[in-house]
């Protein structure tokens, strides 16, 4: 029962001074996701455009004969999409929508490993210089030269939710 | 207490409760029926005992108080009088929120219902039909309990304290079987009981005793003649056993036990308890309690097996092997199979359904000083649970309707003519596909002119436009209309019929209502059978694949290029005479592929027009599991769910209804561009 709730509520940095994640890159970028919440790494599958769905969740796919969306997080980001290539994988993850855990599928370019990531090490994201949407961010994480970016997929989806209308037209330019 | 114990209780609880509802109705129609009395007694009891089990002290304690009352019925001191039985139908409702929420605060309303409770049998008293003068009765009980009887929490001194309880007990503690100190496991129980009761209760009072622990005991209950029974005690020469203050008893003869038979007209007389116990024991047990998750995921997981079997055959039937072809039909008919049985688990009858409106037609009548009759036909048709689950709250509104709206008061209907007993009749039959529910009243039925006074005055129609009888009646369905000239506690309130009627529809679903002046109103629900498949009809449209509900499938055909060109303008086609007009799902799902040489249209049918729907292949018939779209895409009402296909793709299935309204948007957002 408890642990059921840790997946479905994103876990944060509550408690914890380290934290479990999954590393994978977007346009270049590289980011991360609470490993406890991961369900499946997968291969591309067909995807099934659903129209009139916008760009975030723009289709559908079967994972292990359950239908769900299929979100592309660059959307929320405002980073382009480039064609998919061999190391593209879907991350399907457990999130809660409207209170319903709900199993969502995450393009992403490139897996790289699960690791440990330092709660001394994140910083919160910078209230300028920075292009993507700051409450979108849970923090950044420095490690060797580079930061890694925590997405806070909980808001991104709930907007996402609210919103009803893809979050493009506000992110893009 | 673990949760999951609790949530045990909870659902037998629940059970419970329904079934002393239920015997609480009957009650008010065969007031007479000791059977029906008995039966909630009982129902109480258990509550009672094991709501104090659970921890359920409010509970218990409430429902004690009820019990006590009601043991006056059963005894047959007072009658079941129609007040007496609603106060208890009350203090059932109360019972059901202890038990739902054990740590809210309820004393105040519990106390008012149990004076309501008292007054009335209070009221009750002298009209007894035959109160038999208590009769004194000697019983023998010898039982043991299983040596793991500790562990289950049974408390042998709560027994006997309850035994004490019903009269003069004379306890004697059978050790025989206690082994030496070094071998007594301390958790273990071994102690045997034989108690020489007095008491003018009834076998039943000392079954119900041991009603939780019975399954796994030796209990032998005889009766002794009142008059000899002191002369058995006072012999002292009985087992070696004796037990200090106790007494003991020489083992009675079968034959002298049988002829006291308890001579109370109101406990259930010896030979029926004694049947009762022994089905009981002897009855194996014939249904099995699943939570209805897990049947949802065996559902998923046939839904995968008949997808992954379609592949199989996909595969067996492109090559050569007949043996693999062999062994692909042989998986292809016993997934069917199973699917098939899956889909009958699920079948639960309406009368689950329909019971829950008696208690609300009896409220209905006591609210509005009506005198309504409900009769129900049809109960043992099936439908899938969720559909049931989710019919509950459009019928309550439709029966509220018909009880507050439609019929009329005892006046009105005698100066109509009428008998004064109002109807409402509840009917459910199979068709094809389809579960028909029908609410039939006899009451005054709609008034036209005050729909349409009301629809005018909303500015839904024009004044005095032409309209068809059932398109006035439609009006109803509109939100926020009400015809109700004021707005009572039942209805009126304005957000009843368009509710139901979405209720309806996202059940794939189609409501009907008939009307006719002075005679009542019908009002028809056509429910598909289940919601976890559909028959469809798969086409392509672009890349993209889609399920078109077959139920809303009239008729295909080919849209030749010739027309296609011709009705560049226009977007209609002649059909036998009639134009039809038609969307291409291409333009509107954005597809941005060029159409096809032959595209065809399916000519489908809203219920109140037909339509055409342009696609680029009819791939054929496809029967398929529905799986929900997620909240995600919860937005989009075109697609009411998505399916995988045998290829292991997903197709989404359409909303017809949803789409045509969409198509409709965009082409007058066209029309306004230009």
């Amino acid at each position: 029962m408890s642990t059921q709730a840790e997946i479905t509520t994103a876990p944060g940095w509550t408690g914890a001074e380290q934290v479990e994640v999954l590393t994978f890159e977007l346009n270049g970028e590289l980011f991360a996701l609470h490993a406890v919440g991961v369900q499946e790494i997968m291969d591309l599958a067909p995807e099934t455009v659903v129209p009139g769905a916008g760009a975030f969740a723009g289709a559908v796919i079967n994972f292990r004969g359950k239908v769900i969306p299929l979100s592309d997080l660059r959307v929320a980001f405002g980073l382009e999409r480039g064609a998919a290539t061999i190391d593209s994988r879907i991350v399907v993850i457990e999130i809660e929508l409207a209170g319903e855990p709900t199993l969502v599928g995450l393009r992403t370019d490139k897996v790289h490993e699960v690791t440990t990531l330092a709660r001394a090490d994140s910083e919160a994201p910078p209230s300028v210089g920075m292009r993507w949407r700051p409450e979108f961010i849970q923090c950044l994480v420095k490690r060797g030269g580079e930061f890694i970016v925590v997405p806070d997929l909980q808001a991104i989806f709930n907007q996402q939710q609210d919103a009803r209308q893809p979050v493009t037209s506000a992110t893009r330019h | 207490m673990s949760d999951e114990a609790i949530a045990v209780f909870q659902v037998e609880a629940r059970e419970n409760l329904e079934l002393i509802e239920q015997g609480l109705l009957d009650l008010l129609d065969r007031p007479e029926d000791r059977d029906l009395v008995d039966a909630v007694f009982r129902g109480l009891h258990t509550l009672k005992g094991s709501g104090s089990m659970f921890g359920f002290d409010a509970l218990a304690g409430f429902t004690h108080h009820c019990e006590t009352a009601f043991d006056r019925v059963r005894k047959g001191e007072v009658a079941a009088t129609t007040d007496l039985v609603s106060a208890v139908l009350a203090a059932r409702d109360h019972m059901r929120r202890l038990m739902e929420d054990p740590t809210g605060d309820h004393g105040a309303a519990g106390d008012v219902l149990l004076a309501d409770l008292e007054r009335a049998v209070r009221e009750a008293d002298g009209n007894a039909p035959v109160a038999a003068a208590p009769v004194q009765t000697a019983w023998r009980i010898r039982f043991d309990l299983p040596s793991h009887a500790f562990k289950n929490g049974t408390n042998p001194l709560a027994l006997l304290a309850e035994l004490r309880d019903l009269g003069e007990a004379r306890v004697v503690a059978d050790v025989s079987r206690v082994p030496p100190l070094s071998q007594i496991e301390p958790t273990d129980h071994y102690l045997a009981w034989d108690v020489t009761l007095t008491t003018d209760q009834g076998r039943g009072a000392i079954e119900d005793v041991f009603i939780f622990v019975m399954d796994e005991m030796n209990l032998s209950i005889e009766a002794l003649d009142a008059s000899n029974a002191d002369a058995v005690v006072a012999d002292q020469t009985g087992p070696a056993e004796v037990v200090a203050e106790g007494p003991s008893i020489l083992p009675q003869a079968a034959a002298p036990a049988q002829v006291a038979a308890p001579v109370q007209s109101s406990a259930p007389t010896a030979p029926d308890a004694a049947e009762a116990g022994v089905a009981k024991t002897a009855k194996p047990s014939e249904s099995v309690r699943v939570p209805a998750d897990r049947l949802d995921e065996l559902m998923d997981r046939v839904g995968e097996l008949v997808i992954a079997q379609s592949r199989l055959s996909q595969i067996a039937n492109s090559g050569v092997d007949t043996a693999l072809r062999a062994v692909s039909e042989e998986i292809e008919r016993l997934s069917g199979e199973l699917r098939d049985t899956m889909m009958v688990l699920r079948m639960v009858p309406v009368a689950t359904l329909f019971g829950r409106f008696r208690r609300l037609v009896h409220d209905l009548a006591r609210e509005t000083g009506k005198v309504i009759e409900l009769s129900t036909d049809g109960e043992t048709t099936e439908i899938d649970k969720t559909v049931i689950e989710r019919l509950a709250d459009p019928l309550v509104h439709l029966i509220r309707n018909a009880a507050d709206h439609g019929l009329e008061t005892a006046e009105d209907r005698a100066a109509a003519g009428k008998p004064a007993t109002g109807r409402i009749r509840l009917s459910a039959h199979q068709s094809g596909g389809e579960v028909v529910i029908t609410i039939r009243d006899d009451g005054r039925g709609i008034d036209r002119d005050r729909v349409r006074a009301k629809a005018e005055a909303q500015g839904l129609i024009e004044p005095g436009a032409a309209l068809s009888d059932h398109d006035l009646l439609q009006m109803i369905f509109h939100p926020g209309f009400s015809t109700a000239a004021a707005v009572t506690n039942l209805s009126g309130r304005g957000v009843g019929m368009d509710v139901v009627k979405r209720t309806i529809e996202a059940l794939r679903g189609s409501i009907d209502i008939a009307s006719r002046p002075g005679e009542g109103s019908e009002v028809s629900l056509r429910i598909p059978l289940t919601l976890a498949i559909i028959d469809g009809l798969l086409v392509r449209v672009g890349q993209g694949r889609y399920v078109i509900p077959l139920g809303a499938v009239e008729e295909c055909l080919e849209l030749s290029l010739d027309e296609d060109l011709r009705s560049r303008g226009r977007s209609f086609i002649s059909l036998r005479n009639s134009l039809v007009p038609y969307l291409r799902l291409r333009e509107m799902f954005e597809t941005g592929t060029p159409p096809e040489l032959h595209q065809k249209v399916v000519v489908v049918s809203t219920g109140t027009e037909r339509i055409g729907l342009v696609v680029d292949q009819i791939i054929g018939d496809h029967q398929t599991v529905i799986k929900s779209m997620s909240k995600l895409h919860s937005g989009l009402p075109t697609f009411s769910g998505a399916t995988i296909l045998g290829d292991g793709g997903v197709a989404l299935i359409l909303d017809v209804g949803h789409l045509v309204a969409k198509g409709q948007q965009q082409e007058a957002q066209m029309r306004e561009a230009i």
